[in-house]
């Protein structure tokens, strides 16, 4: 965990005294909304359907228990007693009021969070592996680069006005679990004749125009990292198109230019800045790496653990769901689903996150993670240590066994919050969720990723669903366009197309007949939705999906 | 023939709390069946004039599509319905107070 300098505890504070006073002066008249509204996004501030609502960093998705319990604080104090957590591992909370961001800011400052350039067109929360530090299949942490990005990144005086925003992940591990092909740079550590380094991969995002990100270098070294990223962000900053919001992404930028002509122009920008990197950044990122030096692992008899597996089947139901492998064999890593069944994907109450940040402390090296999939981890719980977990979190309404399974869905807030949504994402998950779990067939169906946007901005991931669901406003009418075979990892695909949308009341029906479609159609239990729909393409579903249109061609 | 004007009301957010709220004759309510019904053209667009340059009470006005069938103005648009009442996941919002 990255520990505050004296340097960015004052930086902090003064951000926060300046809005404290924008805040004020929007209240008494002195600015205008329209002088008021970039100084509030700056902090993380939109203005939504029915409230304002703040938007919290949580960099690369890690947080100590200090850091989760006042963000419980928070949510009870000055929101409706939740918190959502987002697919920028981020939080939101959706009933701030106005007067009162600044005092939430400076009580988010006590253990070192803020939400500066959670919002605009800047350098955005840099997201990493939600298993970093602890997966087994790991080169290096990520997060120590990631936090570097983040000093690098917050007020650079260059990129505060960039052509639209600007999204950032890295990833440690070949096993892509951070959407790396999906952001405008994608940053995943690999290693050559001993020394690690770089994989960069540019223009890549989803939205409006899903574009699966090229690779830009095969290998940059640690001492590069930043003259590069400093060069391709300032290449991207002159050449990105300023005329037309929809055409300002770096992926179209690549897509309009080129990966070779985009990597000469980054290539001659890198050689003017190089000169001025003259290693400080090197000796920054060797302290931050001694805040992210590995907890001290303990050993422990595992006789209770296979025990429970043995004798308590809830327990072991979860245990094949919700734990993934560490790098340490004694050890699991915990994902704590946030998706019980009829439940707002991503939200938990105050209660809850106190449990979990309890939980972390207690037994996780006092570590919690944030997933862009929506679910918080536990990176390091020894074995032994699993059953009194899962039944804290099971007694708290926490102990959904669904990691990865069809209930496990990724939803935007929507049109129930989101002031740009054109279409509800919340109760359709729900009603999914509700739906499958009544079916009882969930882990039948075994890994199937389903993820909904309420609108074309695609918070929601739905391109790279194995199912997507994009709601729009079709004359007035809530109407869910179906994506299929998507896949957000290193095989990473835009899902395609199937046909025409469905009213609400059908969009459920219509999930069932792909799903139960493909349970017919796989050749042995274990070929997953995705490989079977690798294998066979879009027709045989498109079938089940649209029976009329058979019946008329029969 | 130039397209008849639907009644409208005029609609933003409060300045502080971020609620919805709805011109009246006298000022603002946060409820839509309080809201006054614009049926003129040219009235609606100088009551929404009047209403943008409140910038130390409300943000964002704007004129919303009303139904006037029950001699009070409904939504007529799913987001003005989830606007007058709230998200659907809680009972959070104006639906509390309902």
């Amino acid at each position: 965990m990255y520990n505050y300098t004296e340097f960015d505890a004052d930086f902090l504070a003064t951000r926060n005294a300046q809005f404290r006073q924008q805040v004020a002066r929007r209240i008494d008249g002195s600015l205008t909304e329209d002088e008021f509204k970039p100084l509030r996004l700056m902090n993380g501030l939109y203005l939504q359907l029915h409230a304002y609502m703040l938007r919290v960093a949580i960099p690369y998705g890690t947080l100590n228990s200090a850091q989760m319990r006042k963000l419980a604080d928070i949510a009870e104090r000055w929101d409706k007693g939740y918190g959502h957590f987002t697919t920028r591992q981020n939080i939101q909370y959706n009933w701030p009021e106005l007067r009162d961001v600044p005092d939430m800011l400076d009580a988010l400052a006590e253990v070192n969070l803020h939400a500066i350039q959670t919002s605009g067109n800047t350098i955005r929360n840099v997201t990493a592996d939600h298993f970093a530090g602890a997966a087994a299949d790991e080169v290096a942490d990520p997060r120590p680069v990631a936090e570097l990005i983040r000093q690098w990144s917050t007020d650079h005086p260059e990129f505060q006005f960039l052509p639209r925003k600007f999204k950032i992940a890295v990833s440690g591990s070949a096993h892509d679990r951070a959407v790396l092909k999906a952001h405008d740079i994608g940053l995943r550590i690999v290693a050559r004749d001993g020394q690690h380094g770089f994989e960069v991969i540019v223009g890549g995002g989803l939205g409006r125009t899903p574009m699966i990100g090229k690779v830009l270098y095969d290998f940059v070294a640690y001492d590069d990292l930043l003259p590069t990223l400093e060069a391709i962000v300032s290449v991207y900053n002159l050449l990105g198109r300023r005329d037309n919001k929809y055409k300002a992404r770096i992926k179209i930028t690549v897509h309009e230019h080129g990966i070779e002509n985009i990597r000469a122009r980054v290539d001659a920008r890198y050689e003017l800045i190089r000169p001025h990197f003259t290693g400080v950044d090197q000796a920054m990122l060797e302290r931050i790496r001694a805040d992210f030096a590995a907890p001290a692992f303990k050993t422990a008899d595992l006789a209770p653990y296979k025990s429970a597996l043995q004798h308590y089947p809830a327990f072991r139901s979860w245990a094949d769901t919700n734990l993934a492998e560490h790098r340490v064999p004694e050890y699991a890593i915990v994902t704590i689903s946030l998706k019980a069944h009829g439940a707002t994907p991503g939200d938990a109450t105050a209660d809850q996150m106190r449990l979990m940040a309890g939980l972390a402390a207690r037994y996780g090296h006092d570590e919690l993670r944030i997933s862009h999939e929506q679910n918080v981890i536990l990176p390091h719980v020894h074995k032994s240590d699993l059953p009194s977990v899962y039944s804290a979190l099971h007694a708290a309404g926490l102990g959904t066994a669904n990691v990865g399974l069809i209930s496990d869905i990724i939803a935007c807030p929507g049109m129930d919050y989101c002031a740009l949504a054109t279409a509800r994402s919340i109760p359709i998950a729900q009603e999914i969720a509700t739906r499958f779990d009544e079916l009882k067939l969930e882990h039948d169906i075994g890994p199937l990723k389903i993820k909904i946007s309420g609108c074309i901005n695609a918070c929601g991931h739905h391109h790279v669903g194995h199912i997507g669901i994009l709601g729009l406003d079709r004359a007035g009418v809530e109407n869910y366009q179906i994506t299929l075979g998507g896949d957000g990892t290193e095989d990473a695909q835009i899902g395609e197309r199937a046909g025409p949308g469905f009213a609400a009341e059908d969009i459920v029906p219509a999930i069932e007949r792909i799903v139960l479609a493909y349970l017919d159609l796989r050749t042995y239990s274990a070929e997953t939705f995705l490989q079977a729909y690798r294998r066979l393409g879009l027709a045989p579903f498109k079938a089940a999906l649209y029976p009329e249109a058979k019946a008329d061609a029969a | 023939m130039p397209k008849p004007f639907s009644p409208k009301v005029v609609t933003a957010n409060a300045l502080i709390e971020g609620d919805v709220v709805y011109q009246t004759a006298a000022g603002w309510t946060r409820v839509l069946a309080e809201a006054e019904i614009l049926t003129d053209e040219a009235d609606a667009e100088i009551r929404l004039i009047d209403a943008s340059q409140q910038h130390d009470s409300i943000v964002g006005a704007y004129l919303a599509d009303v139904d006037t069938a029950a001699g009070i103005p409904a939504p007529t648009h799913f987001r003005e319905a989830f606007r007058a009442n709230g998200p659907s996941n809680y009972a959070h919002g104006k639906q509390e107070r309902l």
